[in-house]
């Protein structure tokens, strides 16, 4: 097929921003075939394919584009699925401009190849087509145990049930899916897709145990005693930063996994249909600027906000979001307040908040780091008018399994002492991967975790 | 699933359950609590473990009526089952050896809450005033099982109508007055008792602990929303609690924050009484 010179990407097509500011629906509708196809044709399938240098988990990129670009999507699906277990969840929320677009070559003059949209639609198609998975494999009679069902223990568990372990994975909450379920928002990531994913590796043999938080019920050792002849730790990063700040108790105030998870996996916004309830605000600051203060600020919205605001203290160009989460936010009418930081929540007599009280910032000397330090500009304290503070600064692993495993080794902020890229732990026949290692990071990193923790399990257990 | 195998009225509200728990069961310590969800559409709503039988496997939960949750678990019944039940969650209550005489004090529901308590300092040979205190006396549970957990027993109602009126924060003074020793006190009910009982202690110097109940979601120390301040720092009532020491917690910021989503829980449970309404004038 002729080559598509183009210097831009084929256009997603969005629901318009003042209606899908209202719903809950997927705001990135996905390509048609037809628009696949064209994007398909941009790659120019180089040789070095430094694209694929760029992917933490190498997928074969020019050679499922080609695929694509000759219509047979089903093939292209197969050849992502050989280095990517869920490419319907990484062409969605990847940060391909810091990843595989990075380095695509067509970036260098106009925009790189729309690889995770491409990635997205062959996933899509292939679901859409009931595609049916290989689901042939031999066991071998080896119980392995993952403790967290995030993108992680996931990762982990399909690649050791492929091999033909026999793998069961304990998840706290009352459904798989980690972060992928409680977090990242519908809009952007539809539930129904998760849940197929996790279909999928059901379908391979792997048991998913919900409710089951391992410390408390059952620990690491007794896993083991259990006849779990490894062990794979996928907690992730679950435990909630607060900023310290006076006021921060007040009603009204949350971290972004409360709000997050009321809203994602308690169904919030379905209320009183579901449960759970969640208070329509009217004026809310986000503090933060990374992907979980703007899946934050667009759920304030949705619920029905007049105004919301992201209070961040250095400049958009130092914002860990996506770019397109960013832009996204700000279409849906999200007021940005840059090198801002939040002093004091200010509330009311009974309780509740009123305001938060923030300061202006300036960029003084770059620090250690190479970026220039934001510094307070004296006087320039002002109180935004806001009913809802949500605080969106990051966090950390949850201590619960190392407080019930002291041979665990961790480092002194939480994290996981694990090697590289085994996962291997400081307990024998225990790997650790994702967020509980390395702390708040991606989905993709994390898969990549899990799978090379499933190699060096295999390893460890044919050797034994 | 996880099956309710035996269901009881205790009194007008108030409801005890046993639960097909295993995996629960065989971890669970007085001071703990399970979260369960009844339905897909279901609320995570922490309880006590009341009790609990690592043979048989059960659990015992004692749950009072007051929203749409509790409401709906009590119309369920034995043979019924619940779609989650997750834990022994929270910190097991910790009992120093040392201590000798204690008062274990529960205000109406908490009486429940203050039951695992004083069954296991009794069984560590300790001696145990239990002074358990309602609003009248249709309203009193669990006086026989604390009666045989308990050195003493001493029943309050608000209104005098058992013959022994008063509040639990009058007869512990009258116990203390009297000359009881006591090492420790263990309050737990409503926040403005275990605020009362505290200030109380605090002037005869009484190691006091309370076990605080905040609203809560995951119950494993991922959302924060069961914060409390207990000596000027934030805790997460889900897993460093939720027993605390008493004169530390502020109990005013608790008692607030309590209040969050009362607007929200009125209509839920107005709802599902409306559509219980229709559905009893339908059928
Ligand atoms: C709101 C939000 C938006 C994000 N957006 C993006 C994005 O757009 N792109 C991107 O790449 N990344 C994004 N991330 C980051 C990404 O989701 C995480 O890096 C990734 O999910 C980490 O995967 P994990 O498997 O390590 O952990 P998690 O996904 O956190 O999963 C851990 C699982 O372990 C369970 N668990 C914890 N403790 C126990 C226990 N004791 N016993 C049993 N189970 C336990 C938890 O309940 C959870 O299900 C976002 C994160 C958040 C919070
Ligand atoms: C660790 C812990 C242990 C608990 N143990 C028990 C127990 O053993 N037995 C029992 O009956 N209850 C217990 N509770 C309280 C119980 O969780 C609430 O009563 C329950 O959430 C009510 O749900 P609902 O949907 O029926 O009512 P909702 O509609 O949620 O609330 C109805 C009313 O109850 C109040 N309320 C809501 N949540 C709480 C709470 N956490 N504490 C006190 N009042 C609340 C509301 O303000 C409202 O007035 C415990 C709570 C915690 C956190
Ligand atoms: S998995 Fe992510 S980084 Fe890798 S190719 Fe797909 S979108 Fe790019
Ligand atoms: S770098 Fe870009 S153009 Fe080259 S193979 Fe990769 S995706 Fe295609
Ligand atoms: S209930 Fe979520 S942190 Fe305690």
């Amino acid at each position: 097929m002729a080559k598509n010179m183009a210097k831009e990407k084929v256009k997603m097509p969005e629901l318009d921003p003042n209606v899908r500011n209202k719903n809950f629906e997927e705001v990135a509708q996905g390509y048609t075939e037809a628009m696949a196809l064209e994007e398909a044709a941009r790659c120019l399938n180089c040789k070095n394919k430094p694209c694929v240098s760029g992917c933490p988990v190498n997928v074969r990129i020019p050679e499922f584009i080609e695929k694509a670009a000759a219509g047979d999507f089903i093939g292209a699906y197969e050849i992502i699925k050989t280095t990517n277990a869920l490419p319907a969840v990484c062409g969605r929320v990847c940060p391909q401009e810091t990843q595989c677009e990075q380095k695509c070559v067509r970036g260098i003059k106009g925009e790189p190849v729309g690889i995770g949209r491409l990635e997205r639609f062959c996933a899509d198609y292939a679901m859409q087509h009931g595609y049916k998975q290989n689901t042939d494999v031999t066991k071998n009679g080896k119980k392995v145990a993952i403790v967290g069902s995030g993108p992680a223990g996931l990762s982990c568990a399909g690649t050791l049930a492929r091999m033909g372990y026999d793998v069961t994975i304990f998840e706290a909450f009352h459904v798989a899916g980690g972060v992928l379920q409680y977090g990242i928002p519908q809009f952007r990531l539809p539930k129904e897709l998760v849940k197929a994913e996790i279909d999928g590796l059901k379908e391979l043999g792997v048991k998913i145990e919900t409710n089951m938080v391992i410390g408390k019920v059952d620990t690491i050792d007794e896993l083991k005693e259990m006849g779990y002849e490894a062990i794979f730790i996928g907690t992730g990063a679950g435990l909630p930063k607060f900023m310290g700040i006076p006021g921060e108790n007040l009603n009204g105030v949350y971290s972004a996994n409360e709000f997050l998870t009321r809203i994602n996996l308690m169904k919030a916004y379905k209320f009183p249909e579901f449960d759970t309830p969640m208070k329509h605000y009217k004026k809310v600051a986000v503090i933060g600027g990374g992907n979980v203060a703007m899946d934050a600020a667009r759920c304030a919205k949705r619920l029905g906000a007049e105004k919301v605001y992201i209070v961040y203290r250095r400049g958009e160009e130092e914002m860990p979001a996506r770019n397109e989460e960013i832009h996204h936010a700000k279409e849906e009418g999200i007021e940005f307040h840059l090198l801002t930081a939040p002093l004091e929540v200010v509330g009311d007599e009974n309780g509740w908040v009123t305001g938060l009280k923030n300061i202006k910032m300036e960029l003084g000397e770059p620090d250690a780091s190479g970026r220039r330090r934001p510094v307070q500009i004296p006087g320039s304290e002002y109180i935004m008018d806001v009913d809802a503070v949500v605080v969106a600064i990051g966090q950390s692993p949850n201590p619960l399994i190392k407080s019930v495993t002291p041979d665990l080794k961790t480092q002194p902020w939480g994290g996981i002492v694990a090697e590289e890229p085994s996962g291997k732990t400081s307990i024998e026949g225990v790997y650790a991967g994702g967020d509980a290692v390395t702390g708040a990071a991606t989905v993709i990193l994390a898969m990549g975790a899990g799978k090379n923790a499933a190699a060096a399990i295999d390893e460890y257990l044919q050797n034994k | 699933m996880y099956r309710i195998l035996e269901k009881k009225v205790l009194g007008p509200q108030v409801t005890k359950m046993v639960i097909d728990a295993p995996a629960v069961a065989k971890k669970a310590e007085p001071g703990q609590f399970i979260i369960f969800r009844i339905d897909e559409k279901g609320e995570r709503v922490p309880l006590t473990i009341a009790d609990y039988d690592r043979e048989a496997g059960t659990v015992t939960i004692i749950f009072q009526i007051v929203g749409k949750t509790t409401t709906q678990l009590n119309e369920l019944n034995a043979g019924d089952s619940l779609l989650d039940f997750v834990g022994p969650l929270g910190t097991a209550s910790h009992f120093d050896e040392n201590v000798k005489k204690v008062a274990v004090i529960g205000g109406g529901l908490g009486t429940a809450i203050a039951y695992p308590q004083a069954k296991k300092l009794f069984h560590m040979g300790k001696e145990v005033d239990a002074i358990i205190g309602f609003r009248n006396k249709d309203l009193i549970i669990l006086e026989d099982e604390m009666r045989q957990n308990s050195t003493n027993l001493f029943v309050v109602t608000d209104d005098g109508s058992n013959g022994n009126q008063g509040f639990v924060t009058d007869a512990l003074k009258k116990q203390i007055e009297a000359g009881a020793n006591y090492d420790l006190v263990i309050a737990i009910g409503p926040l403005i008792m275990m605020k009362f009982v505290c200030q109380l202690t605090k002037q005869y110097g009484i190691k006091t602990i309370v076990s605080m109940n905040p609203v809560m979601i995951d119950g494993t120390g991922m959302c924060g929303g069961c914060r409390v301040t207990v000596g000027g720092k934030t805790k997460f009532a889900c897993v460093d609690g939720p027993d605390f020491d008493g004169h530390e917690v502020d109990f005013d910021e608790a008692m607030r924050r309590q209040q969050m989503y009362k607007t929200e829980e009125a209509e839920s449970l107005r709802d599902h009484k409306c559509r219980l309404e229709g559905m009893a004038n339908n059928g």
